[in-house]
C-alpha cells in the first residue's frame, strides 16, 4: 500500500493449506508455541467453552438426582463431588477463562498495537490456567483412582474449615481443590499484569485514556480488581495447605485458631471475583449495545466512574456471604450498607444502556438478542441482590436455593448471555465468516426460554426452605415438583448449547464470508481483515475521538466535535 | 477512504505513555501486597490466642543486625541505579554486589534465628499457633529475598561479564522496584512481629 | 416474526406469573406448622419481622423491576429499526447531566431508606433484651445429629427440639446457645427464625417465641460432609402441660426392663457404650446420640426415617441403608442379637 489508509480493503492473500502430515503437524505446534495474543485469546475461548460444557454436563447429574425427592441416580459422595467441581470448574475454568479470552484477542486490536505488552507472560499464563485446570480433574482419576470416585474435591466450592482438615476431610480431595488453583491463580495474575500493562503503555497515537474503547477500560478494572482478589485465595489456600500437611494451626480450633477466619479471606477473594467475572461482561455490552443501536454509549464518562466505582466498593462488602456466621449487629450492619452501595454504579450501568438504546434504529441480530436479554436478567439479579442485601431477610435466604437462583442469574443471565453475544459478533472478526443467524436465533430462544423455566422457579424451593449443598430431599416437604421443572429447564439449557456448538462449528465452514466490518461498527478492530493478520495493522493507527471507524463514515458528523 | 483527518495536528504532540516495565512491576507489587496483607492480618488476629507453647517473648530476639542491614540493601541498590544512569557500570556493579552481601546476611542471620528457635527453644511451624504464623509470614518474606537475591545474581554475572550497560537503566530500575517492596514489607512485618506481637 | 415470538414471551410470563403465584399461595402462606417450611408462613417473632421486612423490600423492588422493565420493553417496541433499507444513523447523544444526576440521586436515596429499615430490624432481632422467663437451650452441632441440653433442667435431648408454647402477651422465647463439635453446620427453621451458624471454638445464639403449637421442620444449612442432607431437625412446640409431661420425661433415667436383659448385655458387649449414653447404666459415650429416651422421638437419624422397629433393627444392621456415610459403623452383629438389641432399645420410652 502506498499510503497509510485504513482499513485495507479485501481479505489478504493466504497460501492455500496443503494437509500432509509435516504440516499438521507444524500447525499444531503452532499453537502450542504461540505467544500471538489471537492465538492465545481463540486458545483460553476453546478451553472456555470446553469447561462450559463439562460444567454444563455436571450440573444436569445434578439436576437429574435433584428431580424428585429420594433419588438414587447418584450416591451423596459422587453428588458432592460433582457440584464441588461444577461450582470450581464454572468459576475458574470458564469464568476466568473467557475474561482473557476476549482481552487477549481484543486489546491489542482496539487499541492499534501489534500485540499484548508481554507476549512470553502471556503464553505462561495461559499453559499455568490450563495445566491447573488439568491437575483438577486428574482428581476424578488419580488418589483412589477409578475404583472409587478418585479424589475430586467434594468440600464445595468455598471449602469451609474446619471441614477441609486433614481430620474431616482425609484423603487428596482438598488438596487437588487447593493446588490446581493455587497454580491457575499464578496463570491469572500474569494475564492481569499483561493487560494493564498493554493498555496503560501500548495506546496508538491519539488513543488518551478517555478515548479508550469501554472493553479496554472495563478489562483494565477487571484486571486490577483480578490482582487484589486472587492473591488472597492463593494466601488462604497456602495456609490450609500448610495446616494439612505441616502441621500448621491457622484453620485448628482445637488450638486455638478459627475457622471464622478461613471464611473472611475465602470471602475477601469471593465477593470481588464475582465482580471480575461480571466486568468484562459489561465490556461485550458496551461495544454490542451501541452499534446494533446505532448510537454512541450514552454517558461514557459516567460509565467509566462506575465502573472504578463498582471495583472500589466490591473490595469491601465481602461479609455479606457471612450474615449468619455471628457477627455482631454493627458489624452485619455495616455489610448491608456496602453491599447496597455498590447496588448504586451498578444500577447507573442499566440505565446507561437503556438511555444508548433509547432513540437508537435497534436491530435485533443475535448479539443484540443476548444483549437484550442480558439487560433484563441482569436487572432481576441486581434486584434479588438487595433483598440479600437486607441482612435479617438473608437469614433466611443464606445458603437456601434462593441465593443459588440469584447467583445464576447473573453467571448465567447476564455473563453467559453476554459471552454468547460477544461469541457472535466478534466470531466474524476472528474466523471470517459469520455465524449462521438463523440457528443463532434457535440458540437464544431455546436458551432463554430453558434459562427462565430453570432459574425463575429455582427462587422458590428457597423461599420453601429448601437449602443448598444436598443430594435428595424428603416428598413430605413439597419441593418436588418445582425441582423437577427446575431440571427440565436445565435440559432446555444443554440442548440450546448444544446447537450453538453445532453453530460454531458449522459457520467455520459453510457460513457466509464476513468482510472487514459486517456490522457496521466503530473501533479499531473493524479496520483489519478478518482474520486479522498476525501483525494487526500494516502503519499504527492515529485517533481523534472514541470512535475512529464512526469519524472516518461520518466525515461531516465527527465524534471528536462534541466529545 | 481518505486517510484520517487531523493527522498534523496529532503529530506535533509528544505521544507519552508510561514504560510497561515499570508498570508491570508495579501491578506485581500491587498482587504481592494483598497477599502480605492476609498474611500479616492472620498473625495480628493470633496474637495472643495460642493455647500452650513457646510465646513471642520468651523467645523472640529482636533482629536488628538483620534489619539493618536489609534496610542499608536498599541504599545500596538505589545508589547502584543512579551509578548505572550516569553509565559509570563498574560503580554500578560495587554497589549491586554490596547489595546482594546485604541481602544474603539477612538471609543468614534469618537461617541462625530459625536455628535457635527450632532446636533451641522447641519453636516450630507445627508447635502452636504462634509457630504457625510465625514462621509462614517470616518464611514468606524470606522466599521473596530469595527470589529477589537470586534476580540479583543473574544480574552481578552479567555485569560481571561485562554485559551490562548504560542502556540497560530502565530494567535495573524495575528490578530494584522489586527489591524496594521486599524491603518495605519488611519494616511491616518487623513492626508487627518483633514489636507490636511481643 | 419478531413480533410474534416477542408476544409469545410475554403470554407465557404471564402465565408463569399466575402458575407461580397458585403454587406459592398454596404451600407458602400456610397458618401454623406445615410440612414445607416456608419463610413467609412465620409463627415466631424473629421470623415475623422478617417476613414483614421482607413484604417492604419486595414492594420496592418490585416497583423498581416494573418500572425499568417497562422502560425496556417500550425501548424495544419504540425504537428497533423498521425495514432492512433504513440506513441512516439516529441523533448520536452523548450523555445528559440532568438525566443521569436523577438516576444517580433516586437510587441513593432508596438506598438510605432501605438501609434504615434493615439496620433497625437487625438491632431489634440481635440485641433483643431477653426476659426471664426465657428457657436456655444448648444446641451442639455434631456430624449428622443435633444436641439439645437444658443445663437447668438436667435434660440431654437429641433430634427433636421440645420448647413450650409462647404467648405474645407474655413471652416465654427459647433462647439457643449454639456450638458445634466438629464442623460449621446451621440451625435453621424457616417458620421460626432466621438460620444461624454452629462454628466450632465459638458460640452463636438465637432465639425463638413460637406463637402456634405443633411441629416445625428444619435442618443444617451448611455443608458439613456427606450426610447433610439428612441432618434434618424437627421443633416440637408444645403447650405447657406437653411440655410440663415431656420435661417430666426426660428426666427420668432409663426404663430397666428385665425382660430385655439379653438385649442390654449385647448393647454393653458390643462396643456400642463407647459411642452413646443410657442414663443410669454403665453407658457414657458422648459421641454419638444419647438413647436413653430413644422411643420418645418420632424419627431416627435426625429425620432420616420413621421410628419403627423395622427401622431401627435395620439401622443397627447396617446405618449405610438409610445414611450412606453416616459415621455409624456396622457392627457386624447377628441376627439374634439385632433382634435383642433392638427389643431393648423399643423399651427405652
Amino acid at each position: 500500500m502506498a499510503d497509510s489508509t485504513y482499513p485495507i480493503p479485501g481479505p489478504l492473500e493466504t497460501t492455500p493449506r496443503r494437509w500432509s502430515q509435516a504440516a499438521v503437524l507444524e500447525w499444531l505446534n503452532s499453537w502450542v508455541v504461540t505467544v500471538d495474543h489471537k492465538k492465545l485469546g481463540i486458545l483460553y475461548m476453546v478451553y472456555a467453552i470446553f469447561f462450559l460444557l463439562v460444567g454444563g454436563a455436571e450440573a444436569i447429574a445434578i439436576r437429574i438426582q435433584l428431580i424428585q425427592p429420594n433419588m438414587h441416580f447418584i450416591s451423596p459422595q459422587v453428588f458432592n463431588r460433582l457440584f464441588t467441581m461444577h461450582g470450581t470448574t464454572m468459576v475458574f475454568l470458564v469464568g476466568m477463562t473467557y475474561i482473557f479470552g476476549f482481552a487477549n484477542y481484543l486489546i491489542p486490536l482496539m487499541i492499534g498495537a501489534r500485540d499484548m505488552a508481554f507476549p512470553r507472560l502471556n503464553a505462561l499464563s495461559f499453559w499455568l490456567t490450563f495445566f491447573g485446570g488439568i491437575l483438577l480433574y486428574y482428581s476424578f482419576i488419580g488418589g483412589g483412582g477409578l475404583y472409587g470416585q478418585g479424589n475430586a474435591p467434594d468440600v464445595t466450592w468455598w471449602a469451609y474449615a474446619p471441614l477441609t482438615s486433614r481430620a474431616f476431610s482425609p484423603g487428596h480431595s482438598t488438596d487437588y481443590w487447593a493446588l490446581s488453583l493455587i497454580v491457575t491463580g499464578f496463570g491469572t495474575i500474569g494475564a492481569a499484569v499483561n493487560v494493564i500493562a498493554t493498555a496503560l503503555c501500548m495506546r496508538c497515537k491519539g488513543m488518551t485514556l478517555m478515548r479508550l474503547p469501554l472493553l479496554v477500560w472495563l478489562n483494565m478494572v477487571t484486571a486490577f480488581l483480578a490482582l487484589l482478589a486472587i492473591t488472597p485465595l492463593t494466601a488462604a489456600q497456602i495456609m490450609l495447605l500448610i495446616d494439612r500437611y505441616l502441621g500448621g494451626h491457622f484453620f485448628d480450633t482445637q488450638a486455638g485458631g478459627s475457622a471464622v477466619i478461613w471464611a473472611h479471606f475465602f470471602w475477601i477473594f469471593g465477593h470481588p471475583e464475582v465482580y471480575v467475572l461480571v466486568l468484562p461482561a459489561f465490556a461485550i455490552a458496551n461495544e454490542v449495545i451501541p452499534v446494533f443501536s446505532r448510537k454512541a454509549i450514552f454517558g461514557y464518562p459516567a460509565m467509566v466512574a462506575a465502573s472504578v466505582g463498582i471495583a472500589f466498593v466490591s473490595l469491601g462488602v465481602w461479609a455479606h456471604h457471612m450474615f449468619t456466621i455471628g457477627m455482631t449487629s454493627v458489624g452485619n450492619a455495616f455489610f448491608v450498607l456496602s453491599t447496597m452501595l455498590v447496588g448504586i454504579p451498578t444500577g447507573i450501568k442499566i440505565f446507561n444502556w437503556l438511555a444508548t438504546m433509547w432513540g437508537g434504529k435497534i436491530r435485533f441480530a443475535t448479539p443484540m438478542l443476548f444483549c437484550t436479554a442480558f439487560v433484563l436478567q441482569f436487572l432481576l439479579a441486581g434486584l434479588t441482590g438487595i433483598m440479600l442485601a437486607v441482612a435479617p431477610w438473608d437469614w433466611q435466604l443464606h445458603n437456601s436455593y434462593f441465593v443459588i437462583a440469584h447467583f445464576h442469574y447473573v453467571l448465567v443471565g447476564a455473563i453467559v448471555f453476554c459471552i454468547f453475544a460477544g461469541i457472535y459478533y466478534w466470531y466474524p472478526k476472528v474466523t471470517g465468516r459469520m455465524l449462521s443467524e438463523k440457528l443463532g436465533k434457535w440458540h437464544f430462544w431455546l436458551f432463554i426460554i430453558g434459562f427462565h423455566v430453570t432459574f425463575d422457579v429455582m427462587h422458590i424451593p428457597g423461599l420453601l426452605g429448601m437449602p443448598r449443598s444436598i443430594y435428595t430431599y424428603g416428598a413430605d416437604r413439597g419441593w418436588g415438583t418445582l425441582n423437577m421443572i427446575v431440571s427440565i429447564g436445565g435440559i432446555i439449557q444443554a440442548i440450546a448449547v448444544l446447537v450453538f456448538a453445532w453453530n460454531l462449528i458449522w459457520s467455520y465452514f459453510k457460513g457466509k464470508e464476513a468482510g472487514n466490518d459486517p456490522w457496521d461498527a466503530w473501533t479499531l478492530e473493524w479496520a483489519t481483515p478478518s482474520p486479522p493478520p498476525a501483525y494487526n495493522f500494516a502503519t499504527d493507527p492515529v485517533v481523534t475521538s472514541r470512535r475512529p471507524l464512526w469519524d472516518l463514515k461520518h466525515p461531516d458528523d465527527p465524534d471528536w466535535k462534541y466529545e | 477512504m481518505s486517510t484520517v483527518a487531523t493527522v498534523a495536528q496529532a503529530e506535533h504532540e509528544q505521544w507519552v505513555q508510561p514504560s510497561k516495565g515499570r508498570v508491570a512491576m508495579l501491578c506485581l507489587i500491587i498482587a504481592e501486597s494483598a497477599i502480605f496483607t492476609i498474611f500479616v492480618v492472620a498473625y495480628i488476629y493470633n496474637i495472643g490466642r495460642s493455647l500452650y507453647g513457646p510465646t513471642p517473648s520468651q523467645v523472640l530476639d529482636v533482629p536488628l543486625f538483620n534489619t539493618i542491614a536489609l534496610l542499608s540493601s536498599s541504599l545500596t541498590i538505589w545508589l547502584s541505579e543512579r551509578a548505572i544512569e550516569q553509565n559509570k557500570v563498574r560503580t554500578f556493579g560495587l554497589w549491586w554486589g554490596l547489595t546482594f552481601v546485604l541481602g544474603a546476611i539477612f538471609l543468614v542471620g534469618t537461617g541462625f534465628e530459625w536455628n535457635k528457635l527450632i532446636y533451641h527453644d522447641g519453636l516450630t511451624i507445627s508447635t502452636n499457633l504462634f509457630g504457625t504464623t510465625f514462621y509462614s509470614l517470616v518464611g514468606l518474606h524470606a522466599s521473596h529475598v530469595t527470589i529477589g537475591l537470586c534476580a540479583l545474581l543473574i544480574v552481578l554475572l552479567f555485569t560481571i561479564t561485562g554485559h551490562v550497560k548504560e542502556e540497560h537503566a530502565e530494567r535495573i530500575q524495575v528490578l530494584a522496584l522489586y527489591w524496594h517492596f521486599v524491603d518495605a514489607v519488611w519494616i511491616v512485618v518487623f513492626t508487627v512481629v518483633y514489636i507490636i506481637g511481643r | 416474526m419478531l413480533t410474534k415470538c416477542l408476544r409469545c414471551v410475554f403470554l407465557s410470563a404471564k402465565s408463569w406469573l399466575l402458575l407461580a403465584t397458585v403454587f406459592i399461595w398454596q404451600t407458602a402462606f400456610a397458618e401454623g406448622p406445615s410440612a414445607t417450611p416456608s419463610i413467609f408462613a412465620p409463627a415466631s417473632t424473629p421470623a415475623n419481622s422478617i417476613y414483614g421486612l421482607s413484604l417492604f423490600v419486595l414492594s420496592i423492588t418490585g416497583a423498581i423491576f416494573v418500572t425499568v422493565a417497562g422502560l425496556l420493553a417500550f425501548v424495544i417496541f419504540r425504537f428497533r429499526q423498521h425495514g432492512q433499507d433504513d440506513t441512516s444513523e439516529p441523533a448520536q447523544i452523548y450523555g445528559s447531566t440532568q438525566v443521569e444526576l436523577a438516576w444517580t440521586v433516586i437510587p441513593i436515596l432508596i438506598v438510605v431508606v432501605l438501609f434504615l429499615t434493615t439496620a433497625r430490624m437487625i438491632f431489634a432481632i440481635q440485641d433483643a433484651t431477653k426476659p426471664k422467663a426465657a428457657l436456655d437451650v444448648t444446641a451442639i452441632g455434631h456430624q449428622f445429629w443435633w444436641e439439645f441440653n437444658y443445663p437447668k433442667l438436667g435434660i440431654h435431648a437429641v433430634n427433636e427440639l421440645h420448647v413450650p408454647l409462647s404467648n405474645p402477651e407474655s413471652p416465654t422465647p427459647t433462647y439457643i446457645k449454639l456450638l458445634s463439635a466438629d464442623v460449621i453446620h446451621s440451625f435453621w427453621v424457616p417458620q421460626l427464625a432466621g438460620k444461624t451458624d454452629m462454628i466450632p471454638n465459638n458460640v452463636n445464639s438465637t432465639w425463638i417465641d413460637p406463637h402456634h403449637p405443633g411441629v416445625y421442620v428444619g435442618q443444617c444449612a451448611q455443608f458439613c460432609g456427606v450426610e447433610h442432607a439428612k441432618m434434618l431437625l424437627r421443633v416440637y412446640v408444645d403447650t405447657p402441660d406437653q411440655f410440663a409431661a415431656w420435661v417430666k420425661n426426660q428426666q427420668q433415667p432409663a426404663v430397666n426392663d428385665a425382660s430385655v436383659a439379653e438385649g442390654r448385655h449385647v448393647f454393653e458387649t458390643q462396643a456400642c457404650m463407647n459411642c452413646h449414653t443410657i442414663a443410669g447404666t454403665a453407658a457414657t459415650g458422648r459421641f454419638g446420640p444419647d438413647l436413653t429416651h430413644l422411643m420418645s422421638r418420632d424419627t431416627l437419624a435426625s429425620g432420616a426415617m420413621a421410628n419403627t422397629k423395622e427401622n431401627l433393627r435395620e439401622w443397627i444392621r447396617n446405618p449405610d441403608t438409610f445414611k450412606e456415610g453416616s459415621l455409624m459403623p456396622a457392627m457386624q452383629l447377628n441376627d439374634q442379637q439385632l433382634d435383642q438389641v433392638t427389643a431393648y432399645l423399643e423399651t427405652l420410652k
